[in-house]
């Protein structure tokens, strides 16, 4: 019986953490002005909220009924699909020219996302 | 024999894998759940195989469960800073910085792998590749010496990657 208490007394705890995380995710998303800052906030305060709300699932889970591993996968596919969305995000932002110009790589010719602007402003000066 | 393993088996890591994520998809452990988790996770890599050719060599399991340990607690330390960050530091005050980390690393596995785990800790994304893949661009969100931000990526992730992957 105690045990069942202590569960849902740090269930709730999960998720007011999770909760305040995320909340901190959204303020940060509104408050950067730059397209590449503003990435920061819901890439790891989110993976962070999210983590504590599915702990706070699990923890439910095994106090009351049954115990689920469910939570794990999610955590797991939540923390291999993050980095790459944010990937794309950064490439697109890199592409449209949305962010400050970045440094050129010190080894090769320029970065993946502006090579076909190089062989574009090489055509236009061709002709 | 070993020939025709490798050829039923192109990835003996992502069939344990992928029979791992079968039982935990079930929610129980019963040996025919793991027989079939076991036949699900011969077929699938079998059946992509050709879209991943090569095997990544030398995968050490047992030095990628300390780095996991690791950039887990990163991630917490790096939530705690982040959100610091949002909520004390003005934006006028915000030194956003570009860095460029010349890679050691050459498979492209591993290259996934730390620019995943740059993504996932203290402020930092990964944002592109050099287009032959010599260097990593990491947008950093706030900084006051971007130089101990790139040496701390090599020294914490780097040189642990290239022993997992060696």
């Amino acid at each position: 019986m105690t045990l069942q208490i202590i569960g849902i007394y740090a269930t709730g705890i999960c998720l007011l953490i999770g909760a305040g995380f995320v909340l901190v995710g959204v303020i940060g998303l509104l408050k950067f002005n730059d397209s590449m800052t503003r990435l920061h906030a819901p890439t790891k305060v989110g993976t962070m909220g999210i983590g504590m709300l599915l702990l706070g699932s699990m923890l439910h889970s095994f106090s009351l009924a049954d115990g689920s591993f469910h939570e794990t996968l999610i955590m797991a596919f939540l923390f291999v699909t993050a980095p790459i969305s944010a990937n794309f995000i950064a490439k697109v932002h890199l592409h449209r020219r949305d962010c400050t110009t970045p440094p050129p790589p010190p080894r090769d010719d320029t970065w993946s996302s502006l090579e076909g602007d190089l062989e574009l402003q090489a055509g236009a000066a061709q002709k | 024999m070993s020939r025709a393993l490798q050829w039923l088996l192109p990835h003996p890591y992502l069939t344990l894998l992928l029979a791992l994520v079968w039982i935990i998809l079930q929610n129980e452990i019963s040996a025919g759940m793991f027989v079939f988790g076991l036949i699900l996770g011969i077929i699938i890599p079998w059946s992509t195989s050709v879209w991943w050719p090569d095997t990544p060599k030398g995968f050490r399991v047992s030095r990628m469960v300390p780095y996991i340990l690791i950039v887990l607690w990163d991630i917490v330390v790096a939530n705690l800073q982040v959100a610091w960050i949002v909520l004390t530091v003005p934006n006028a005050k915000l030194k956003p910085a570009w860095i460029v980390v010349p890679l050691d690393l050459r498979q492209p596995e591993a290259i996934t792998v730390l620019a995943g785990t740059i993504t996932l800790t203290p402020g930092t994304v990964s944002a592109d590749l050099s287009n032959e893949g010599h260097s990593l661009l990491v947008h950093v969100l706030h900084t006051e010496d971007p130089d101990s931000v790139r040496d701390d990526i090599k020294q914490r992730y780097e040189k642990r990657l290239t022993e997992i992957f060696s």
